[in-house]
């Protein structure tokens, strides 16, 4: 028996080798250098890496990491969601350029972006002789690095939400209005439920970003062992001593953090599928 | 007392969208505003509604400021073109929205908002619809949601934005017979935008034919079939004027 052929569809050997050729990629790309991650921190036995987990420098990296997120991602939600709300739901002039801006850190490699907040901050940057003379420090501690970090992450929420409530436009938030919600009340009753999930996407990228970033924190941070590393640069002067094992089991934690945040969002997105669907369509 | 609207103006850009447009109605009229796209009549509603500011001018209205007023203090019952429900509320909680955001010294129970939700389903004649999300309405019933919604804060004036512009015609004229009754039982004042000339005829005590942010012509609907007041009217009336005749509508009222 013969099979038809519908019309828009492909030949099957297309299928096939589109198919294995993202496979392919995605597996010699992504999966494969993740698995080897994994494989080396584990190589001399979990109890080694946890061993070396629990250096001390490893331990301050750590919690500096997760300080610096905690700080930079509501933060940046904050901003986003602020961003995002002045550019769908108002017209002003110079519109567009603030929307070009808010795509600048990612056009700006994170190494400039780091040297600004030298030239900025530093000893010899404009507000450094102020600095410190009022002793406080910026560049070569948690602030320069927090500020590093918010700023190499700033788009994320703001481009996840800018498009979503461009869609959804004003009307539900004029109705809101005129039946008497303060602007606050509109926000949090109408418009926060309506961007929620996009909201949670932002926010989950921005932090597996802020977590991960290297370069801008890099350059401000000063590299002081115990005190400004970050796990990524930790990680980076660990397997520069040629502690390969220990370097590839602060770098699986890592990775690790990222996976728990990935499936944190296909866990959310499939328990609530339903609702997610519902909010997408008018 | 009547909605009395003096010399509104208002620009977008160097687009003059009204151009000093004046007229009274007494209080209760169905009025009608007329007129092709761009002719400003959405603008002055959504002026009316305080959701657009006017440039120049004054409406006075139930002895108030009207245009002083903020759009949240107006309570100006305004219902949308595309319903503009909330999607993620049910029916009940889309109805009750005006109620619940009320700060707590002016909000009823729990019970007496409930009742009041029930009052006005029974009214839009969606009586245990209350827990669908609108979603899982049709057009029609969504426009009577979004009705409902409107007049759950006691509007003191009732503004409607093309509200049948996205239903089918068999429904658009089921609707309309129904939003006449309903305004003749209630007797709000109502202003209702459209750019349908039977519509207009059909519903209003009054119909301001619109046109480049001026009002052409306000006037009761045989008046406009009988004594069109500038070209424009006449030809903007010309399509419906034999069936306005055929079906006497001027007899209806």
């Amino acid at each position: 028996m013969s099979r038809f052929r519908r019309p828009t569809e492909d030949h099957p050997l297309t299928r096939w080798l589109l198919t294995l050729i993202a496979l392919g990629f995605v597996g010699l790309f992504l999966i494969l250098p993740l698995v080897e991650v994994f494989k080396e921190a584990l190589g001399e036995g979990l109890e080694a890496a946890l061993t070396a987990i629990k250096e001390p420098e490893s331990l301050a990296a750590i919690r500096l990491t997760l300080i610096a997120a905690a700080i930079a991602v509501p933060l940046n939600a904050v901003f986003g969601a602020a961003a995002a709300w002045a550019i769908a739901k108002f017209d002003f002039a110079g519109k567009s350029f603030l929307v070009t801006l808010i795509d600048l850190p990612f056009s700006v490699s994170p190494v400039v972006s780091g040297l600004i907040y030298v030239l900025v901050f530093g000893l010899q940057g404009w507000l450094g002789p102020w600095l410190a003379e009022h002793d406080i420090k910026i560049v070569f501690a948690l602030p320069g690095i927090v500020l590093a970090t918010i700023f190499v992450t700033f788009p994320f929420v703001a481009r996840e939400l800018i498009p979503l409530m461009t869609d959804q436009g004003r009307d539900e938030e004029e109705a809101a209005v005129s039946l008497g919600a303060s602007g606050w009340a509109t926000f949090r009753r109408v418009t926060l439920p309506n961007i929620k999930w996009g909201l949670l996407y932002g926010i989950l990228l921005c932090n597996a970003r802020a977590m991960g970033e290297f370069g801008a924190v890099s350059v401000v941070s000063g590299h002081i062992r115990g005190l400004t590393e970050t796990m990524p640069l930790h990680i980076e002067a660990l397997y520069n001593d040629y502690n390969y094992a220990a370097a590839f089991a602060v770098a699986a934690l890592l990775a690790l953090l990222a996976l728990v945040t990935l499936a944190l969002k296909s866990l959310l997105e499939w328990r609530f599928a339903d609702e997610l669907a519902a909010s997408r369509t008018h | 007392m009547t909605l009395s609207i003096q010399k509104i103006r208002k620009r977008f850009g160097t687009f003059a969208a009204l151009d000093d447009v004046s007229f009274d109605v007494p209080d209760g009229t169905f009025l009608a505003l007329l007129g092709p796209s761009g002719s400003g009549k959405t603008t002055l509603l959504r002026i009316l509604g305080g959701l657009e500011q006017a440039d120049l001018g004054h409406v006075a209205f139930a002895g108030l400021d009207w245009l002083m007023l903020p759009a949240r203090e107006r309570r100006a019952g305004f219902v949308f073109q595309h319903y503009a429900l909330f999607k993620h509320m049910t029916v009940a909680k889309n109805i009750a929205f005006g109620l619940d955001v009320r700060p707590a010294r002016q909000r009823p129970s729990r019970a007496e908002i409930a009742r009041r939700v029930d009052e006005l389903l029974a009214l839009v004649q969606l009586e245990g619809l209350g827990g669908r999300y609108p979603s899982q309405l049709s057009g029609g019933q969504r426009q009577r949601v979004a009705l409902a919604r409107a007049l759950a804060i006691e509007p003191r004036m009732l503004l409607l934005d093309e509200p049948f512009g996205a239903l089918d015609a068999k429904v658009r004229k089921e609707l309309r017979v129904w939003l006449r009754g309903l305004h003749d039982r209630l007797g709000l004042t109502t202003v209702f935008v459209t750019h349908d000339q039977e519509e207009a005829l059909a519903l209003g005590d009054r119909v301001a034919v619109m046109n480049k942010g001026r009002i052409e012509q306000l006037a009761a609907p045989a008046d406009l079939i009988a004594r069109p007041a500038t070209p424009f009217v006449s030809e903007f009336l010309e399509d419906v004027r034999p069936q306005a005749r055929a079906t006497n509508i001027v007899a209806l009222r």
